[in-house]
Formats: structure tokens, C-alpha cells, sequence
């Protein structure tokens, strides 16, 4: 006995000594809410002493639009009023000026006006900033306006991404091309192998984004039948990225698998919950918005906005949902601003986002560049 | 006299030095001056030593260190040759199978070239460990099950990283040499393929390890119980009345009705342990050869129970738009 108890004894020091100096160890009670038939093991598993201080840090500081009366909507337009209106130019004056101050609010409360205008001419078009906010603008149009499959009567503002910050915490570029380049005599790895927090420090491949949410590759693997008719042959890599890019899905929602899969078939829909629907049209929408609105912009972005492969930053789901299930828990802020709603024509067109030569752009960036060496949230994503 | 009655090892197994039985002329000897070791004494016998290494042990060693070392220095290679990076990441960090493209050409050195490499050392070195224990079974005058059970084992690494990628035509297929690595590829292999869980083989190859740590706990346990009796000395036991192991084998006729012998256990338990890997080896064998997805498989046979449908569509399949 006396044996046995320094065994035990000696086994609790260990599994302690394990528990304190590795990372990821949550004591009970975990919370637990049954979400499919009974024995799938479909479940949402969540930490309420996790949760709390999650919801507190993501809607402290939730900005407050002001009531939108109709004494705001009435009055001459700010197309005719203002000079080079290109979209929004159907708003009153006021109603104009009041989404430009919550757009402020939203993404460069620090610099204000100055972020995107030249403040010595609102209406120059020289700063960087200011096309991308413009496409930016027509983005959240069309994902409020033709994307409610994925964002329903919720939709989305400027603030849902960008938090109070000049670029969203959560973004992308396209993967370095040396992290699959074959160069040397060893060391290739088929990009894949790192620790990454992007897919969950799996060793999973670090960037399914290039794949799936730019080049819109096939994201199924699994074959529709039993016997190997068909000739989908999808290799292992390719699940391996899927997976990958599952992995994203599940960290940036905070959720697991059965959230929208029952596990034991992962290809078939009949099994699946409703969820799997809305996060289906949500990859249709990220591919999108990333060829429709947020590529194009590489083109005006300075160079220290630029990846690896001279791309500017893309979205993935992390990007708005930033790890919870509905991005800033469901908060409808988008319907306190109408004119985010519905398609502004014209549609956005390519030769409004060229650069126009100028120097205040690069005066911009030059003073950017130095306030981004402290908190670039691009850097530290190689490596964890 | 020292009993083995506690769960944990009392008795200090040890005596004068044992050169073992001679060495027929011809081969080499025996090497390294045997010494006692009190510890290992505590968990076996205590003489560390004399080994036999000989040609085959060699030429093993060697083309396992070969293997180890292509591993090694490509994951090595992978972080730049950074050694606070290669400790770091080491879980992570693997030997990649060559891409789908080269099938099974030979693929460039650095895009599983080596891969090739280390798998046909690794393979070459198991082979002559193998051959290796059939040896010295022989000269001990043994049976040879160890040897058949380790050749279990080896049919499961070939058919991994060799049978099956080659009825598959190509060696991506294969298993990466990595920790983390290679449990992806079997959490992916297992995704792509429909869930391998429907797969009768590796059903069956569950069954034969779960019932291998069944058959371990049972008999050891019986083993310890009747150790009072003198039960660890069961040679001498086998055909005598009233002796430990016919109390071990009384045990069990009264709990359940039947009972193993001093002599059946033993080939329960090697079969059971040989047939983990051999059926396993025919699930992965099947998969992606015969069987594409395994859950349809399992559906169309009955395997599946059916769960009531949550009524959600592929809406790819609502816009005529594929992905």
C-alpha cells in the first residue's frame, strides 16, 4: 500500500507539473448543449468562464449610431452639394455626413477625417485611403444587399471587420510562395508542417486562403459514391487543405465541427444542421468580396500594405466573426444606416481605384509605415 | 522467499552472471562484458548483457540511421537549418510523400526524393531486424512467432507506404515521416475516404486490439493473483493438479464458465495481437482501391444506422453552381 500510494502520489505531481507548463487546460464545469440527434455527439461545448469576458472584450466600446430622424433624410443631396460624390451621392447632406462620422468612429477614430481626405480638399481623390474606403463602401452594400443568405436582416458595417482599427485585425495574405517553393537540395514542405494558429496549430497546410478564397479551387474531397466510380480522386493534400481551411472555419467561429457537421459523414447535407447552409454561402461570399472588391485594391495599397506576393490583405471568415458564432453576437448595426443596405450605383469600376499620381499618398504611407512598425497586425502570423 | 504478490515488482531478479548457451562455430560471438543493474532489476532481470549484433544487426543499424538521418536533416533543412527552430517545431515538422503530379515516377530529390530514400532504408533496415530475430530464434532452438508476429507489423508499414500507393498509382498516398504530420494524414485519409470507422476491417482491427489489452489485463492479472502459489514459474505448473495456474484457470471456469490453459492464453494472445495489424492492413488496403467512401458503403449494407434528416440541401446543388 505504502508503495502504491507514492506511485499515485508521484503520478499527480507529474500530470500537474504537465498541466501548469503547457498552454490550453480549462477546469470544469464545461457547458454543453445537445445539437443533433441523440448519440451523434452533436454538441456546442462551451466555457462560461471563457464566454463572459469573450462578449465583454468584443462589444466594449460599441459605437452608438445616432437616431436617424426623418428631418435628416430631407434636404438637398450630397452629390449636388458636394463635389466628386461617386457613390452615396442620393443621401441628404446630413444623413451623409452623419454615416461619414460613424464611418470615422469605425475605423480611424485617431486620425479622424485626415485618414482618407486630403483635409485641405474633401473632394480630392489623391489620398489611397480614400478609394478604398470607396470600394470598401460598395462591399458592404452587396453583402448586405445581395449576400443574406449568409448575413440575413444582421448584415454588416465597416465596424464589423475594422473594430475601431485602420485594417481589421483579421486578415490574410496570400502565403509566401517560399513555404511550397522547391528550392535547395532539402528541406522542401509542401506548405505545410508549422505550427500556424491560422488552422488551429495543426500541422495542416498554414494557407488554404490562396486556394479556396482567392483562386476559388473545388473545396469537396469525398466521393458521392461507395466503389470508386466517379473520378474525383482528390488527393490526400488536397483533404489535407480542406481540412485546413475547416480548421479556420471552426477557430474563427469558436465552434466545433458538429456545429454544422454530424462527424460521421462529413460530405452528406442530409445529416448536417442548417448552419452548414449559411457557412456554404459564406465561403461563396468571402471568394467574392475578395475578387470583387478587396483584390482590385492591390493596386492603389502602398508598399507596406503588401504581402509576400505584392497582394494586398484579403478576408476570410476570422475577419468578421473574430471567434464567436455571429459577429459581435448579432448586433443589427447595419439598420441604423440605410444607405449601407442597398447597391449604390454605379457598379464599382475598375479605373475609379487607380492610383492617380500624386504625392500626398506617399506622404501617407511614408507616416503610416512608420506607426505600422509598432502594430502591424500582419507580421507574427508566419511563426507561433 | 521473496513473493510476487504486490502489483509492483519486489522480488530482485538476479544471480551469478549467465553467459547463455554457446554459439555455434562459425558466427560471431556473443560481445560487451554482462554487468547487474539494480533498477532494471526492479522491472526484470537485472544482468544487462552480453548482446548479439552480428551482420544482420549491423547492416539494420546502419541503414536505419541512414533513414533516420535523410528524416532528420530534411525536417532540419525545413526550418533553414535554425536549430532553436527544429526543437521548437520538431512535433510539426516532416518528411513530405512526393506531390499527386509524379505518381509513381521518380519524383525530383527535393520533392520526395528523399521521401523514397528514407522509406526504402527504413524498409531495407526492418527487413534485416526481421531477419535478424528469425536468427536467433533458430540458434536458440525457439519457434519463430516473435519474427511472424513483427512481420504483422511490417505488412501494415508496407501496405501504407508501398502496396497501397502503388494499386493507388501514386505516392502521394503515403504516410509522411513526421509526429504531427503523420496524424493528420490519418485524420485526413480516414476524412477523404468517408469515415473509416465503416470500414469492417479496421472495425475488426479494433476489436483485436481492444481485445488485446482485454487478453494482456486478464492474464497478467491472473498471473500476479496466483503468484503466491508460485504461478510465474508455470512451466513446471502445465500438467500438475492443483498448482497455481489450474487455480488461475479455476478462476475464470467459475466467472465465466470457460477457461484459457497455461498453454491457449499465450496463443490468444499472439493471434490477437497478429491480427490487429493484419486485418488493419486489409481495411487501408481496400480503401480508395475498392472502396471510395465508406459511410456509403456502410449505408448501402446496412452497416449505418439511419438518423432521421434534418432536411438541410447541398445548395450547390439549388444555384447549379458547384463549388
Amino acid at each position: 500500500m505504502k508503495i502504491a500510494a507514492w506511485f499515485i502520489g508521484a503520478i499527480g505531481v507529474i500530470l500537474t507539473a504537465f498541466m501548469l507548463f503547457t498552454a490550453g487546460w480549462e477546469r470544469p464545469p464545461i457547458d454543453s448543449d445537445q445539437s443533433g440527434f441523440r448519440g451523434t455527439g452533436m454538441a456546442e461545448v462551451s466555457n462560461p468562464r471563457i464566454e463572459g469576458p469573450l462578449m465583454e472584450d468584443q462589444m466594449e466600446g460599441l459605437p452608438q449610431a445616432t437616431p436617424l430622424t426623418a428631418a435628416m433624410t430631407a434636404g438637398p443631396k450630397a452629390g449636388d452639394v458636394y463635389q466628386n460624390v461617386q457613390i452615396l451621392d442620393d443621401l441628404s447632406v446630413t444623413q451623409f455626413n452623419r454615416l461619414m462620422t460613424a464611418i470615422t468612429e469605425w475605423v480611424s477614430p485617431e486620425q479622424g477625417c485626415g485618414y482618407c481626405h486630403n483635409l485641405n480638399n474633401l473632394a480630392d481623390d489623391s489620398v489611397y485611403t480614400k478609394h478604398v474606403t470607396r470600394n470598401m463602401l460598395q462591399m458592404t452594400q452587396s453583402i448586405n444587399s445581395e449576400w443574406t443568405d449568409h448575413v440575413a436582416e444582421t448584415g454588416v458595417t465597416c465596424y464589423t471587420c475594422h473594430r475601431g482599427q485602420n485594417v481589421p485585425e483579421y486578415a490574410w495574405f496570400n502565403g509566401d510562395p517560399e513555404a511550397t517553393a522547391v528550392a535547395g537540395m532539402a528541406g522542401w514542405r509542401a506548405g505545410q508542417n508549422r505550427a500556424t494558429e491560422e488552422v488551429g496549430l495543426t500541422s495542416l497546410p498554414e494557407d488554404p486562403f490562396t486556394a479556396y478564397l482567392d483562386e476559388q479551387q473545388a473545396i469537396r474531397v469525398l466521393g458521392n459514391e461507395a466503389l470508386p466510380y466517379d473520378e474525383s480522386n482528390a488527393s490526400i493534400q488536397s483533404t489535407e487543405m480542406t481540412y485546413a481551411l475547416m480548421i479556420h472555419m471552426s477557430t474563427s467561429l469558436g465552434v466545433n465541427c458538429t456545429y454544422c457537421h454530424n462527424s460521421r459523414s462529413f460530405g452528406t447535407w442530409e445529416g448536417s444542421t442548417p448552419q452548414r447552409v449559411t457557412s456554404w454561402y459564406g465561403i461563396r461570399m468571402a471568394q467574392a468580396m475578395n475578387s470583387e472588391y478587396v483584390s482590385p485594391l492591390s493596386s492603389v495599397l502602398p508598399p507596406h500594405r503588401l504581402g509576400p506576393t505584392g497582394e494586398g490583405q484579403k478576408i476570410n471568415c476570422q475577419t468578421c466573426h473574430q471567434g464567436v458564432q455571429k459577429p459581435l453576437y448579432g448586433t443589427a448595426m447595419a439598420k441604423d444606416y440605410p444607405s449601407l443596405l442597398t447597391l449604390s450605383s454605379p457598379a464599382p469600376s475598375r479605373a475609379s481605384i487607380e492610383p492617380e499620381a500624386s504625392s500626398p499618398v506617399e506622404s501617407l504611407a511614408l507616416s503610416e509605415e512608420q506607426e505600422q512598425e509598432e502594430n502591424d497586425p500582419a507580421e507574427g502570423s508566419a511563426l507561433y | 522467499m521473496v513473493e510476487n504478490t504486490n502489483i509492483f515488482t519486489r522480488a530482485q531478479v538476479h544471480g551469478p552472471i549467465d553467459y547463455g548457451v554457446p554459439i555455434p562455430t562459425g558466427q560471431d560471438q556473443r560481445i560487451g562484458k554482462p554487468f547487474l543493474a539494480y533498477w532494471l532489476g526492479r522491472i526484470g532481470d537485472a544482468q544487462v548483457g552480453p548482446i548479439y549484433l552480428g551482420g544482420y544487426g549491423v547492416a539494420s543499424l546502419l541503414t536505419g540511421f541512414i533513414a533516420f538521418e535523410i528524416i532528420g536533416l530534411n525536417m532540419w533543412a525545413s526550418v533553414g537549418w535554425d536549430p532553436v527552430e527544429f526543437v521548437r517545431q520538431l512535433p510539426w515538422l516532416a518528411l513530405e510523400p512526393p506531390p499527386p503530379e509524379y505518381g509513381l515516377s521518380l519524383p525530383p530529390l527535393n520533392e520526395g526524393g528523399w521521401w523514397l530514400m528514407a522509406g526504402f532504408f527504413l524498409t531495407l533496415s526492418l527487413a534485416l531486424w526481421w531477419i535478424r530475430m528469425y536468427r536467433r530464434a533458430r540458434e536458440l532452438g525457439l519457434g519463430t512467432h516473435i519474427a511472424w508476429a513483427f512481420a504483422a507489423a511490417i505488412w501494415l508499414y508496407l501496405v501504407l507506404g508501398f502496396i497501397r500507393p502503388i494499386a493507388m498509382g501514386s505516392w502521394s498516398e503515403a504516410v509522411p515521416f513526421g509526429i504531427f504530420p503523420h496524424l493528420d494524414w490519418t485524420a485526413a485519409f480516414s476524412i477523404r475516404y468517408g469515415n473509416l470507422f465503416y470500414n469492417p476491417f479496421h472495425m475488426l482491427s479494433i476489436a483485436f486490439l481492444y481485445g488485446s489489452v482485454l487478453i494482456f489485463a486478464m492474464h497478467g492479472g491472473t498471473v500476479l493473483a496466483t503468484s503466491r502459489f508460485g504461478a510465474e514459474r508455470e512451466i513446471e505448473q502445465a500438467y500438475d493438479r492443483g498448482t497455481a495456474f489450474e487455480r488461475g484457470g479455476l478462476f475464470w471456469r467459475w466467472t465465466m464458465g470457460f477457461c484459457a490453459n497455461s498453454e491457449s492464453i499465450h496463443r490468444w494472445a499472439w493471434w490477437f495481437a497478429v491480427l490487429t495489424p493484419l486485418t488493419g492492413g486489409i481495411g487501408i488496403l481496400l480503401t480508395g482501391t475498392v472502396v471510395d467512401n465508406w459511410y456509403l458503403w456502410g449505408m448501402k449494407h446496412g452497416i449505418v444506422p439511419p438518423y432521421p434528416e434534418t432536411g438541410v440541401i447541398d445548395p450547390a446543388t439549388l444555384q447549379g453552381g458547384g463549388q
